[in-house]
């Protein structure tokens, strides 16, 4: 199988898997006071450490957390409450329309259920945040505003977002902003000291490290409210027995990510252009969506429309030809819906029903491609006659 | 699928490739099974229907859930085949929904399975399986597929009398036919259920649905009513005399009995049925069972399993799902099927299809127009 969907998940390293399965066998709770216990506390302290330097974070500036959903979650609903306690006049939530589900539906449940005003800046062509629009949308009222969250690339299309412009904006007003950096890690420079960030979004499996291990980066100024209740391991912001393989393996994964960033982008990034030449080949209506120019744009992402197609059945029909991509999100019961995304980059709902997402990893080869192009054309043809069929029966 | 999308199948060796609608219930999963171990080429495809996705549902009815989905995921898993949803909800919506509410509103009483089986099911969905590459489409509808050694197909009824699908599928032609897999005509729908089992699918012990999928409250009136409104009319008597009121003539059945809400009985003490609705001046009309007595009808937009019948004809005619078989002359003229039956039957309402059969072979269908009664009512 050519896999071209590593920005859904991406294959462990065996490096990442050598430190979890280390720890795997080995007793001890971080919390617990005996030798076993100080022996886990070490593993965990020291993997904090690690993330810290690989991610220009203090090490107690991370909190470790179940993922990147609870890390988005964790920052926007526990920066709202905290700053709405300190200031009930601070309730709006400023946001964008492109941004993944885990920020959009808790900024969504804010404003149904605790009385948040959320607005969500414009986005242009390519899907990406201009300063200059969050400067007019602070300025509206910069006394209300309760936090700003736009996260640091985009998952569907790749584009990436001035997230240090937008967080200098915010901070002449005092306003602390997240950034979900789920994808951006490993492909572009991530550095949360250079940011200016209040909060930023990380998480292991999409970088090479386990699942359900993610971390929220905190400026130590900041004091969500916590979501989860309890022992208040973490810095009492989270709670929970830490993990100790996954923060571990994590912590491996995220420092060999960082350090090979600069020449895995380098090299992802020809992979990625061969890609396109590829579809463009096949279907040269085809239309790449997101940004253009590579300098705005994650190296391994590659996102096209194909006008007349089906996305969900291109899917299938590459599936079955032994290439795997993605459509972009589905419902709970899996009926694909267009991409919120594209719509708000102002693309036709027919045309974002049409796409398709190629997305590279550390595995990805030249064949993963070449099998791409020999799949592709046979796959548009059947997937557009198919969308021509208006049953006459 | 290893060479797909490329070398077109060769019939010939009889392996094709198939797209499984799979409900989400025990027979689509065994049947999908079954063209597995029939040497096909299998994907897996569930198609969501309503337009509320997220709807759970109560009970055990209805065929277009999450949980219906996910059941139906589960099975693709475990016998090990693609699997897919499709969004036919808007299709769904205009063809039968739609077409359903409209028929009801003209007084009539449409079969929406067979209206799904002839629009969705052995239509759109055929139609995109075909042009994405496949041969057939594979159902778990207990009826069989015969083929001639002159290459054409019958449809007949299933080995199963309790479980026959084959009235609801009487609208399929020969096309149709020639493009369908129906695995579970064999047997019977006990053996089914251990199969199923056998087969580890956990949907082996889901109750059988029989509600009207889109109406998962079963409450038809009230899915009715919340969409063509309530309009007081009278109900009447075969005389024209008023007996009482309804809050809207779609609300009733040709030979329903219950729920007339009259306050008296008949003069003769028995019971009362519906004899006639008419929408035009909102009335339906009551009176005694022989009052339902039909001895022929006309129905129309036949649709033939294969060769259409031409000439005057001797069958058995189904008249509504799970009736009775009936022996009947039936003759064609002008696009029209004109249907005699040997004896007079009852509950037959304009709406539902008259399928023909010889034998236990579906020769076609067409839908009720009118009928012909043995007593007439009044202002029909």
């Amino acid at each position: 199988m050519a896999y071209l969907d590593h920005a859904a998940t991406t294959p462990m390293l065996p490096e990442a898997i050598a430190a979890m399965t280390a720890q795997f066998g080995v007793v001890g709770n971080a919390s617990s006071l005996h030798t076993a216990g100080r022996r886990a506390r070490r593993v965990i302290e020291e993997s904090r450490e690690s993330l810290g330097e690989s991610l220009g974070a203090r090490p107690s500036e991370i909190v470790f957390t179940a993922g990147g959903t609870e890390s988005d979650n964790l920052a926007v609903k526990g920066l709202f409450w905290a700053r709405r306690a300190a200031d009930p006049a601070r309730r709006r939530v400023l946001s964008s329309p492109v941004e993944h589900h885990a920020v959009l539906d808790a900024v969504h449940w804010l404003a149904e259920h605790e009385g948040a005003e959320v607005e969500y800046l414009p986005v242009d062509a390519v899907g990406r945040v201009h300063p200059e629009a969050l400067r007019e949308a602070i300025g509206r009222a910069p006394e209300t505003v309760a936090l700003v969250t736009v996260m640091w690339a985009n998952n569907e299309v790749g584009t990436v977002q001035p997230v240090r412009e937008l967080a200098a904006v915010a901070a002449e007003f005092g306003i602390p902003v997240h950034a979900d950096a789920v994808q951006a890690l490993g492909q572009v420079p991530v550095s949360f000291a250079d940011s200016g960030l209040t909060a930023l979004t990380v998480t292991g499996h999409k970088i090479g490290g386990p699942y359900g291990v993610g971390a929220l980066l905190l400026s130590r100024s900041a004091t969500p409210v916590p979501l989860l209740h309890g022992g208040g391991q973490e810095r009492d912001v989270r709670s929970g027995t830490l993990d100790v393989p996954g923060a571990a393996g994590f912590a491996v994964a995220a420092e060999l990510a960082v350090e090979r960033q600069p020449e895995y982008a380098t090299g992802v990034g020809m992979l990625r252009d061969d890609l396109v030449a590829v579809v463009r080949a096949a279907a040269p209506d085809a239309l790449l969506n997101g940004d253009p120019d590579p300098a705005g744009r994650l190296p391994a992402n590659a996102h096209f429309s194909f006008p007349g197609c089906e996305g969900d059945a291109l899917l299938m029909l590459l599936d079955a030809a032994g290439v795997e991509c993605s459509t972009g999100s589905a419902c709970s019961a899996g009926v694909p819906q267009p991409s919120h995304v594209l719509l708000a980059m102002g693309v036709a709902p027919e045309l974002a029903r049409a796409s398709l997402r190629f997305s590279l990893g550390h595995t990805s080869t030249r064949a993963d491609v070449e099998a791409l192009a020999a799949a592709l054309p046979g796959a548009v043809e059947r997937a557009r006659r198919a969308g021509l069929v208006r049953s006459v029966r | 699928m290893t060479d797909f999308p490329g070398a077109p199948t060769t019939p010939s060796t009889g392996r094709l490739r198939v797209l499984a609608a799979m409900s989400g219930g025990v027979d689509s999963a065994v049947a999908a099974a079954r063209a597995v171990e029939a040497g096909h080429e299998v994907t897996g495809v569930h198609l969501a229907l309503a337009s509320n996705p997220q709807s759970f549902r109560t009970g055990a009815r209805g065929c277009c859930t999450l949980e219906d989905s996910r059941d139906a995921r589960r099975a693709a898993d475990v016998i090990g085949i693609p699997f897919y949803v499709w969004d036919l909800a808007e299709r769904f919506r205009e063809d039968v929904i739609e077409d359903f509410v409209a028929e009801y509103a003209a007084g009539r009483t449409p079969n929406p399975c067979l209206r799904c089986n002839e629009k969705i099911k052995f239509a759109a969905l055929l139609d995109k399986a075909i042009a994405l590459g496949f041969d057939a489409v594979c159902t778990g509808h207990y009826a069989r597929i015969v083929d001639l050694p002159d290459g054409t197909r019958e449809l007949h009824r299933a080995v199963d009398g309790a479980k026959d699908q084959s009235y609801v599928l009487g609208v399929l032609d020969a096309d149709q036919l020639a493009h369908s897999l129906f695995p579970l005509g064999d047997t019977t729908k006990d053996v089914i259920r251990e199969e199923a089992d056998r087969r580890g699918l956990a949907v082996a012990k889901k109750p059988d649905s029989h509600d009207i999928c889109f109406i998962t409250d079963g409450d038809t009136q009230g899915f009715l009513a919340e969409r063509l409104g309530t309009a007081t009319g009278d109900i009447l008597d075969t005389d024209g005399t008023k007996l009482g009121e309804h809050d809207g003539a779609y609300g009733f059945t040709i030979g329903q009995r219950k729920g007339l809400r009259l306050g008296r009985p008949a003069a003769d003490g028995k019971p009362r049925y519906v004899l006639d609705i008419s929408p035009v001046d909102n009335t339906v009309t009551v009176g005694p069972a022989s009052g339902l007595d039909v001895h022929a009808l006309t129905a129309i937009r036949p649709r033939w399993c294969g060769t259409p019948a031409t000439g005057e004809g001797r069958y058995t005619a189904q008249l509504r799902a799970h009736g009775e078989e009936v022996p009947v002359t039936a003759v064609l003229t002008d696009d029209q099927l004109h249907v005699r039956l040997d004896t007079p039957a009852r509950g037959i309402a304009p709406g539902q299809a008259v399928v023909l059969y010889d034998g236990t072979r579906v020769v076609g269908s067409a839908t009720i127009a009118s009928t012909e009664r043995a007593v007439e009512a009044q202002g029909v």
